[in-house]
């Protein structure tokens, strides 16, 4: 099993495809500077809060709130598309573990959060004394 | 270094054996599973807070006001910190990938070198948690915590920040410290089998006695204050009540989302109610707000610091091996340093939620 693997050959265009790199090494700077302007865009907004953001609500969550998980879902993306080579792995093994991850998590966040705001109405609204 | 399989007929059809339909080996396999699973360990504790944050929406502390410390700088400074580890987690994470690209190309010196810069990269990290911590644990400001669990911080009326925030102020200001007779029970002046807890350095007397002789102080509750225009044209009556509630007890019912002030009359009320000084943070009490805010804090970065620090461990150990030539004796183009890199990788992965979750929701 010593030359079959290794990935000499890696998918060097983000972006679908806009973006092209010469070079793996190359391609590593760039995600490097994609990743880090999109953490400093995260936390200028967490120090500015423009107040469009703050004030509306989708779903019962901000509009700044919405921001920050999708900034960090582009964030997890890449880490696992070019730092973890899932890009260049086969597409079944891609599939199986993100997935995997994604209805799972996505069910645990459904219960959880679904039922922590039915106990906070119940608290603020039925017969739970609060102050006390 | 293939195990022998007997040949049964089937090689090269997808479904008879033998073959590799994902194109991984065994141990980059394995890694994805562990890696699966831990990412389900970890949504796990960040749904779970989820949880008790939505339960305690109204009440929850605020993050900024929580990690504000920089290193050599007083004063209020949200954010810049945290911002720091992260970059130097994903640097940390950039030299691993150039780690793993030298050992594509059997290039032994530079994947020493890479492997070391990211060895240095997660012992900053971990450094940089354990003065978090230090700041955390440690606290400012100090607070009362209430016979019902609830925290009581306190303000200086007249000081306002550029947001028109009341600024805290610290218990050791203003708590006239009082004689007392009782002392810390130790086991060696005592009963030997029994033992207590350090006192805290104020009892509540102390701190009322203090409250009321300094006119310009009030209580900052836990309740952060809705928006009350939207609240009095509210349908529902129970949500006009609560806008005249926030509007009788709170100085600054016109600030949606700060925490609320109480008037000096309802502070006092308040402090009735107290039982304990807090300072600082630990898994009983924290000065910041809901009990359950410190606890997770504690476990689910510590969880996440935990591997940080198994990561750096088992890249110290892949860092000899490289020098001893262990992968190069292996001649599988240091596949060894790839799989550790996905490990380390998943860990900055991790660390992008918490960082989301924690700091910036």
């Amino acid at each position: 099993m010593a030359h079959d693997h290794g990935h000499t050959e890696h998918k060097l265009a983000i972006f679908r495809g806009r973006l092209k790199f010469k070079s793996n090494v190359q391609k590593i700077w760039g995600v490097l500077i994609f990743l880090s302007l999109v953490t400093i865009v995260e936390v200028g907004l967490g120090i500015y809060k423009p107040s469009f953001l703050v004030d509306n609500y989708f779903v019962g969550m901000k509009y700044l709130n919405w921001v920050f998980i999708i900034l960090t879902i582009v964030k997890a993306y890449y880490i696992a598309w070019d730092f973890m080579h899932l890009r260049d792995e086969k597409s079944s093994l891609r599939r199986a573990v993100v997935w995997t991850a994604v209805f799972l998590i996505c069910y645990l966040i459904f219960i959880l959060l679904q039922e922590g705001t039915y106990i906070e109405d119940v608290k603020t609204n039925g017969y739970v004394k609060w102050n006390f | 270094m293939e195990a022998t399989v007997s040949n049964t007929g089937t090689e090269g059809k997808v479904w008879g054996g033998g073959n590799k339909p994902l194109k991984a080996s065994y141990g980059k396999m394995m890694m994805w599973f562990f890696i699966l699973s831990d990412a389900l360990t970890f949504s796990g504790f960040l749904a779970a807070y989820g949880f008790s944050r939505f339960k305690f929406i109204d009440s929850w502390p605020i993050a900024d006001e929580v990690y504000n410390h920089f290193p050599g700088s007083h004063g209020d400074n949200p954010m810049y910190f945290v911002a720091l580890m992260t970059f130097i987690l994903i640097a940390s994470s950039v030299t691993m990938v150039l780690a793993v690209d030298a050992g594509h190309h059997n290039n032994k010196k530079k994947t020493t070198f890479y492997m070391f810069l990211t060895i240095i990269g997660g012992a900053i990290f971990l450094g940089s948690q354990a003065w978090e911590w230090t700041n955390f644990i440690k606290g400012t400001h100090g607070a009362v915590e209430t016979k019902g669990g609830q925290i009581l911080q306190f303000v200086d009326g007249h000081k306002k920040d550029s947001h028109g925030k009341l600024l805290r102020v610290s218990v050791e200001d203003f708590a006239k410290v009082s004689h007392k007779e009782r002392v810390q029970h130790k086991s060696k002046n005592g009963l030997w089998f029994v033992s207590e807890p350090a006192l805290p350095k104020y009892s509540v007397q102390d701190i009322v006695t203090g409250f009321n002789s300094h006119s310009n102080l009030a209580v900052r509750t836990q309740e952060i204050i809705p928006n009350i225009e939207r609240l009095k044209a509210s349908e529902n009556p129970a949500d006009v009540t609560k806008a005249e509630r926030f509007e009788r007890m709170y100085v600054n019912a016109d600030k949606t989302g700060q925490k609320g002030v109480l008037t000096r009359a309802e502070s006092e009320k308040a402090l009735k109610d107290a039982v304990v000084y807090v300072k600082g943070a630990n898994l009983v009490h924290n000065e910041y707000g809901n009990r359950l805010f410190g606890d997770f804090f504690f476990f689910i970065t510590g969880f996440h610091g935990f591997h940080v620090f198994s990561g750096v461990v088992i890249n110290v150990i892949i860092f000899f091996n490289i020098i001893l030539g262990t992968y190069e004796r292996r001649k599988n183009n240091y596949e060894m340093v790839e799989k550790v890199g996905l490990y380390w990788h998943f860990v900055d992965l991790v660390w992008v939620f918490v960082f989301t979750f924690f700091y910036l929701v």
